[in-house]
């Protein structure tokens, strides 16, 4: 087998298509393709495809997408039910949302073979509801698949059935939990809930439910067109397939880099055409706010789940920000806690009350108030809810903290005395050179 | 007050799920379509609807920050102020923005005093909004508009306050706050197909790998890939390999049996 | 050391069900799925908590209860502490805590740090303070100094105390935010109007208030918004107060009345209905200051109801009879006497008026009961007596004596496990609080199906997931026969039947409850309204029923309870019942009336009443408080409250509740005292003076083995479909009960406690709403016999031809001024 190219456009390929949202673009690419083969395998069939593909959830975690579908209890005579987790959220994620409006097609696809394969007749998309023109987009495609048959009774003949709802929800980054998003989707506040029971045995409406990445089921179409031998060409040993890789920050062009897992950030920067001219990495997120902080000493490292892993951090939703040396990593990390404060549910102690604390020791450290001890009272307090809070939240708000102490910290204590922050907020920005403020 | 055409709506939309409760969400969305805000008589008519208690809806309506206890004015401006956006100008916007419009945080410019084509304005520091390579992005009325600057932010704001038509830097002609809640609520709009298929930086590395003839691998059974095959042979071949992988998916599930 | 435990939810736990694992070193075997929190109690070990609570579903949400867990069964460890509050056990499972683990320990000392960051240091001026969880578990597992203070952080601040019903005050910054009072609400009373709102650290509880600002951090001015409130309302609130483990809700009975440590605890029952359920009586310097539910786990778990929780003022109202009173001959006035001057002139008059009957109404521990009943029996001579102070009905005498006395075929555990059960004439959710807990436990956990024959859905049926057989007012015999063939049903799949007292007011359908009960297999249990009701079944206080049992028109049965008492013979002659007593009175045929604790409102016909006690040569009057029937007495003796007295109350399952005195008074005589002290100046004495000595008595009598009497040997079969009242046009039949919260005595002295009562409404369908031109809402006037009320009207799934309205709602007492249930009335549309 060859090595695959750097960049494999798959989920991305069809976005600079004229209208590429429309069915007819979609299909005159070879859409639905995927699902008129798996409309005529047997869903275990499916399954089985999807297991061998490797695929891994794309929404961060990382667990095999066909094992979980393989957890549904198909004795269980409760209807089944697929959610798509639509809920973007994680600061520096910014994948799944051009995906949906440039190809929404792709996912309702991926949605309909999923939803055979589990013997789900209802799904769900749970879209966040800030991003009007996603939802416009899906809202169109699903209409679009009714008409075509796609969707609705008996698809193409089969005898299956699928109704597929879109779903916006209303501002809540917990809602991208999977269990608060389906607290959410029931019509209650989004908080996450206990398990067991697994929303496998117990989801929506306390029936099996498959909950996956918009990412993971927009991969589905292509393993059953192309084959899980074709996917798991791409990648590394454990971590098989193609995935969105997301550059933000200062660099010359961020943007969506579509690749097999196992790319480096040293050849994504490079092929987006470097940091910033005149600057250079300092620290970046390998999957959004919530995965530790890593530094130019980790461009080299197979941005895969083991390798990230392996330096202390996580792949997460390869949301990779990145922050050159005018950027005070103090400020940023304060800005990122203050958003965990925001958006902790309130549900346990240790998040609601954990950030709450953390937001005025670090403001206080970052206006060069606090004392060098402060920065042993900031790694207690993390230490005290990471792993004893609810869920991932509170683990995640600890990420940047702990991190960024671990790597930074002369420039916690440059704070303390300078009296202050010693960066210019202005050279930071975009338009740093268009603009000087005083 | 709640009409009669809103009541049915929303009894519309608790009958769209499996279990009505599940309709809250858009329920409260189109409430603020037509309210403005969530209002009380909102709250205890979802409530009525879904034969749930008027708290219940309170916890739900106060739990999401789209959610809004206060009139939202014609437009709602957001600038994200999550940590890339903030360092990549967000922040600078923000302030900018309170000082031009003279308000704070959530809050809403006045009406003009004559009235006329005067637009209200709320606006709001908003988490990140999932455009990250856009950044520094501002969004009005949760249509995305991307890489602003404090230039661009406030003749946005004056040409909203003005009553101009504005056009989302990737999506369509910016409608009011109240119609975006009808689109939430799942009432369409036909505003789908505007804008473009993508924005710029959605397709770097989408133009990178056209460069470069960068593609996914073929299907194993039809050989290594061309560097130098034409798109137009790609597509072709891509269309073949998926006839003989369904072949040989199929033999192989014969084989499994 | 190795402890076995079995599980206390009636499932026998056979050995291979049992899981063996280790805390802190101790070996302990509980059933399989027990939490690791549960299993550590079993061998002494505390591990601190607040969101957990046994009764309620575990949630994980304060994380105090974090444990370390090195081997998770599978020899591996857990890597991050686990709650021991969600986590169940595992064989081989090896647990440290707090006791043995720094991680554990750093765990837990971590999050009551968090707690404490925000919480005020009010505890001086906090109710809580003494008793609070928050307080211990912060002096046994906290930090001594705050880091959080010491480096300068700021508090949330909320305003203090609102309102969030009349009766329950919360203060959001005490409040730690376990949801325990939002889960009670949701999941056991299904109230959920107190909920969680906002999100992350301004998270509060709080309940639907158009007022509240947006913030949640302060108050509009109240009214603004031009909407209700929809405040927290339950019958069940006070639990909510109990279970939380801070001072984060308080009542307004209590609210700075008095610290715990003043406080002394009595075990007790509560008086105010037939659930039988234990109380505790806190009380200082002979004052009952609070009471709280008492953990029985067989009969009220750890709920009580707001009746049981707030109502005992009534013993402390300005009306309360302190003297013996006796009518000076002359001035017509009742005049303050010795208890033997009294004692001799009750005695005196009732020798004197010959016939006399005896009224007790149903608030009687058993031994006053029995008192009376022997009272009647030794020393009046006469079988008129009758506890019945409500619509009653020989065919209900009868009914009692075959299917009720000396039964106890159904109890609260029954209730747990039935796959359905039928209502009849009962609302249990205004009637007897804890039954309808746990029929909505068992509908909530097993899906019970519950089928109650009403005139409506309730709002309690609707809670117990419950289906409606609906019926108009008078044809509930029909209903009933109709219910035996009834497939959906399925009686007769071990169900059960719940028959109210109000079936009483329809003839025909106690003998259909008790025919479907033999036709089926379903076994029935008969509901009173009141705490003393079935005690005084038991102890005779009927005129068909001697003590025990015993039937008083079968001699064998009198010659037997004649011998255990040492007299020659007891009456023969039929007894009256109370109605018949009443008229017999009117009618000067009763001379003499012995009446305890009558409301004379309660009874089917009060104007009769009125008129029996003016026509009476004499009358006396065991009361607590002043009233109708003390105004218009002869002699007068106040009788001790249930706290200053010991006794047992008989509950509705037959299950005998036996509670201490409270306070030890000596002035304050319960009635069998007084009785004795009469019967003794009458030289037919009781043979006993204190209820110990009752109650040993009673023991001794026993029950009657004999045959039983049986229902319909003697009344006649009555048709029920005419006693229906008219459909003409604009009449209906009223269709009625009395509601949890009401006008009631024993409610009286906690106002806030009422003003949490349902608002009066009255209920008609659809299609007479429109017929009246009216809105929900809007005020109808409902006129009956006794006269017109003007209530808002609302609409329910009523049969055409019936409307509801509730009997006695505070200030709008339906039974006082339109009628009693079943009596025909008319509606107009607007206030008349």
């Amino acid at each position: 087998m060859s090595t695959p190219d750097t960049l494999t456009p798959v989920l991305t390929d069809n976005w600079d298509q004229d209208r590429s949202w429309t069915l007819a673009a979609y299909e005159s690419q070879g859409g639905y393709a995927g699902l008129t083969k798996a409309l005529k395998m047997k869903q275990d069939e499916v399954i089985e495809a999807v297991k061998a593909s490797g695929l891994r959830g794309r929404g961060g975690a990382g667990f095999p997408t066909g094992m979980k579908w393989g957890f549904i209890p198909q004795d269980n005579p409760k209807p089944k039910y697929l959610v798509v987790n639509a809920d973007e959220s994680e600061p520096g994620t910014c994948k799944d949302i051009p995906l949906m409006m440039a190809s929404p097609h792709t996912l309702v696809e991926g949605v309909i073979i999923s939803s055979y394969a589990i013997r789900a007749n209802t799904a769900f998309i749970y879209i966040r509801g800030e991003v009007l023109h996603v939802v416009r987009r899906l809202q169109r495609a699903v209409q679009e698949a009714y008409l075509a048959g796609h969707l609705g009774k008996d698809i193409h003949g089969s005898g299956y059935d699928l109704d597929l709802v879109i779903h916006a929800g209303a501002g809540a980054y917990i809602c991208g939990e999977e269990t608060a998003l389906l607290d959410s989707l029931e019509g209650r506040r989004g908080q996450p809930r206990l398990r067991p029971p697994f929303p496998a045995v117990a989801g929506l409406y306390a029936s099996p439910t498959v909950i996956n990445n918009v990412e993971s089921i927009a991969s589905v179409p292509s393993i059953i067109d192309n084959g899980a031998d074709w996917f798991s060409s791409m990648g590394t040993e454990k971590s098989k397939g193609y995935g969105i890789f997301s550059l933000s920050g200062h660099v010359t062009n961020p943007g969506q880099y579509e690749a097999p897992l196992g790319i480096t950030l040293r050849t994504l920067i490079e092929l987006a055409g470097g940091m910033r001219d005149g600057h250079e990495l300092k620290f970046w997120t390998p999957g959004g706010s919530s995965t530790p902080l890593l530094t130019a000493e980790h461009l080299d490292v197979p941005l895969d789940f083991e390798g990230v892993g392996a330096v202390g951090s996580m792949l997460g939703t390869r949301a990779l920000q990145l922050f050159d040396e005018t950027t005070c990593v103090v400020r940023a990390v304060l800005r990122w806690t203050e958003f965990y404060k925001h958006e902790s549910c309130g549900k346990c102690t240790p998040c609601r009350e954990g950030t709450w604390w953390l937001v005025q020791t670090l403001a206080r450290l970052e206006q060069g108030n606090g004392s060098e001890a402060d920065l042993e009272l900031l790694i207690d307090q993390c230490d005290n809810i990471l792993g004893r809070a609810f869920c991932a939240l509170g683990d995640g708000a600890t990420s940047p903290i702990t991190s960024s102490i671990e790597h930074f910290r002369d420039e916690y204590l440059a704070h303390l005395e300078h009296g202050g922050c010693p960066f210019d907020q202005a050279a930071s920005t975009l338009f740093a050179t268009e603009e000087v403020p005083a | 007050m709640i009409g009669e055409k809103t009541r049915s709506e929303l009894m519309e939309i608790a009958g769209r799920y499996p279990q009505a409760r599940s309709g809250l969400l858009p329920m409260l969305h189109l409430v603020q379509s037509v309210e403005g805000q969530v209002t009380s008589e909102g709250i205890e008519l979802c409530a009525e609807i879904l034969d749930i208690s008027a708290a219940e809806v309170s916890g739900v309506a106060t739990f999401y920050t789209m959610y809004k206890r206060r009139p939202v004015g014609d437009y709602h401006v957001g600038v994200c102020t999550n940590t890339l956006c903030a360092i990549m100008g967000g922040d600078l916007i923000f302030e900018r923005l309170k000082e031009h419009l003279d308000i704070g945080n959530d809050e809403t410019t006045p009406v003009s005093p004559g009235g006329g084509a005067g637009k209200t304005v709320t606006l709001e520091h908003i988490e990140c909004n999932a455009a990250c390579d856009y950044a520094p992005v501002m969004m009005v009325n949760w249509e995305f508009m991307d890489n602003q600057t404090p230039q661009s932010a406030t003749q946005l704001v004056d040409d909203l306050r003005a009553g101009k038509e504005v056009t989302s830097t990737r999506g369509p002609r910016i409608c009011t706050w109240r119609e975006a809640e009808r689109v939430l609520a799942g009432y369409p709009d036909d505003r789908a197909d505007e804008g473009p298929s993508a924005g710029h930086a959605s397709l770097v590395g989408l133009k990178i790998a056209r460069e470069q003839q960068w593609t996914a691998p073929p299907v194993e059974a039809s050989g290594p890939t061309e560097g130098d095959m034409a798109a137009e042979q790609a597509v072709e071949q891509a269309d073949t390999a998926r006839a003989e992988s369904e072949t040989k998916v199929q033999e192989g599930t014969e084989g499994d049996k | 050391m190795t402890v076995s435990t079995s599980s206390t939810t009636g499932d026998r736990s056979t050995i291979e069900d049992l899981v063996t694992l280790t805390i802190d070193g101790i070996e302990v075997s509980v059933p399989k799925n027990t939490l690791v929190i549960r299993a550590a109690e079993q061998v002494g070990i505390q591990i601190p908590r607040f969101c957990d609570h046994p009764l309620l579903a575990p949630v994980g949400a304060c994380r105090q209860c974090l444990v370390d867990v090195p081997d998770g069964g599978n020899g591996r460890p857990i890597p991050k502490p686990q709650a021991s509050c969600t986590i169940t056990v595992a064989p081989g499972m090896v647990v440290n805590t707090q006791a043995t683990s720094a991680v554990a320990e750093k765990a837990q000392a971590g999050i009551m740090e968090f707690l404490l960051i925000n919480h005020p240091l009010d505890c001086p001026v906090c109710d809580k303070g003494g008793e609070c969880p928050l307080q211990n578990q912060a002096m046994s597992n906290g930090r001594g100094e705050s880091r959080f203070h010491e480096s300068g952080g700021t508090k949330r601040i909320y305003p203090k105390p609102i309102n969030i019903s009349a009766q329950v005050l919360l203060d959001r910054e005490r409040c730690v935010l376990c949801a325990r009072c939002t889960r009670f609400s949701e999941q056991i009373a299904g109230d959920p109007f107190i909920e969680m709102i906002e999100r992350g650290a301004l998270q509060q509880v709080g309940i639907f208030d158009p007022d509240r600002d947006e913030r949640g951090t302060s108050e509009r001015p109240r009214g603004q918004s031009g909407t209700a409130a929809e405040p927290f309302n339950s019958y069940f609130s006070g639990n909510t107060i109990q279970i939380c483990p801070v001072g984060a809700l308080t009542s307004a009975a209590y609210r700075f009345r008095s610290r715990p440590f003043d406080l002394v605890s009595s075990p007790s029952i509560a008086e105010i209905d037939a659930c039988g359920s234990a109380v505790r009586v806190d009380h200082r310097r002979g004052k009952v200051m609070r009471r709280l539910a008492g953990d029985d786990p067989e009969v009220n778990e750890e709920w009580i109801t707001d009746k049981d929780r707030f109502g005992f003022l009534y013993a402390r109202q300005d009306d309360r009879l302190t003297h013996p009173l006796v009518r000076n001959e002359e001035t017509g006035e009742l005049e303050p006497t010795s208890w033997p001057a009294a004692f001799a002139a009750a005695a005196k008059g009732l020798a004197q008026a010959e016939s006399v009957g005896v009224l007790t109404g149903g608030r009687l521990t058993a031994e006053d009961a029995y008192a009376y009943s022997k009272f009647a029996r030794v020393t009046l001579g006469t079988n008129d007596i009758d506890f019945r102070a409500r619509a009653h009905s020989a065919e209900e005498a009868e009914f009692l004596a075959s299917d009720v006395v000396l039964r106890n075929d159904v109890s609260y555990a029954d209730l747990e496990t039935a796959g359905v059960v039928v209502l009849i004439g009962f609302e249990p959710e205004d009637e007897a609080g804890t039954i309808f807990l746990r029929l909505r436990k068992a509908n909530q956990a097993r899906g019970t199906r519950v089928f109650s024959l009403a005139p409506y859905t309730s709002r309690g049926l609707h809670k117990m997931g419950g289906t409606l057989i609906p019926v108009v007012p008078g044809r509930e015999a029909e209903a009933i026969t109709d219910v035996a063939s009834n497939g959906d049903i399925a009686l007769d799949r071990g169900g059960l039947i719940l028959v109210g007292e109000r079936t009483a007011e329809v003839p025909g359908a106690l003998r259909a409850a008790a025919d479907l009960s033999r036709s089926t297999g379903a076994r029935l249990a008969w509901i009173p309204r009141r705490a003393g009701d079935r005690g005084a079944l038991e102890a005779g206080a009927l005129p068909n029923l001697l003590p025990g049992g015993r039937p008083a028109g079968d001699p064998a049965a009198r010659v037997d309870l004649a011998a255990a008492w040492g007299v020659e013979s007891l009456p023969e002659t039929t007894g009256r019942s109370g109605n018949e007593l009443l008229a017999a009175a009117a009618a000067q045929e009763v001379r003499g009336l012995v009446i305890a604790g009558v409301d004379l409102d309660d009874l089917p016909d009060p104007a009769l009443a009125r008129d029996a006690l003016e026509t009476a040569e004499f009358v006396v009057s065991l009361e607590l408080r002043a009233s109708d029937v003390t105004r218009a007495a002869n002699v007068v003796f106040p009788v001790a409250p249930v706290a200053d007295k010991a006794g047992m109350f008989v509950n509705w399952e037959g299950r005998v509740r036996t509670f201490g005195a409270v306070f030890d008074d000596p002035s304050s005589l319960p009635d069998l005292r007084i009785l004795a002290g009469i019967a003794e100046e009458l030289d037919r004495p009781l043979g006993f003076r204190t209820p110990a000595q009752a109650r040993a008595e009673m023991t001794q009598v026993g029950p009657w083995d004999g045959p039983r009497a049986e229902i319909g040997t003697e009344t006649e079969r009555a048709a029920s479909s005419t006693t229906g009242a008219d459909s003409t046009a604009g009449a209906f039949v009223l269709a009625s009960w009395k509601q949890s919260l009401d006008d009631g005595r024993m409610q009286d002295g906690d106002d806030n406690m009422r003003a949490t009562a349902r608002p009066a409404v009255v209920l008609v369908n659809a299609t007479t709403l429109a017929g009246l031109g009216v809105a929900a809402g809007d005020p109808v006037t409902l006129t009956g016999p006794l006269g017109s009320l003007a209530l808002p009207v609302g609409v329910a799934d009523l049969a055409d031809g019936v409307v509801w309205a509730p009997a006695s709602a505070p200030g709008a007492s339906v039974r006082h001024r339109v009628g009693p249930a079943g009596c025909a009335v008319t509606l107009e549309g607007g206030a008349k």
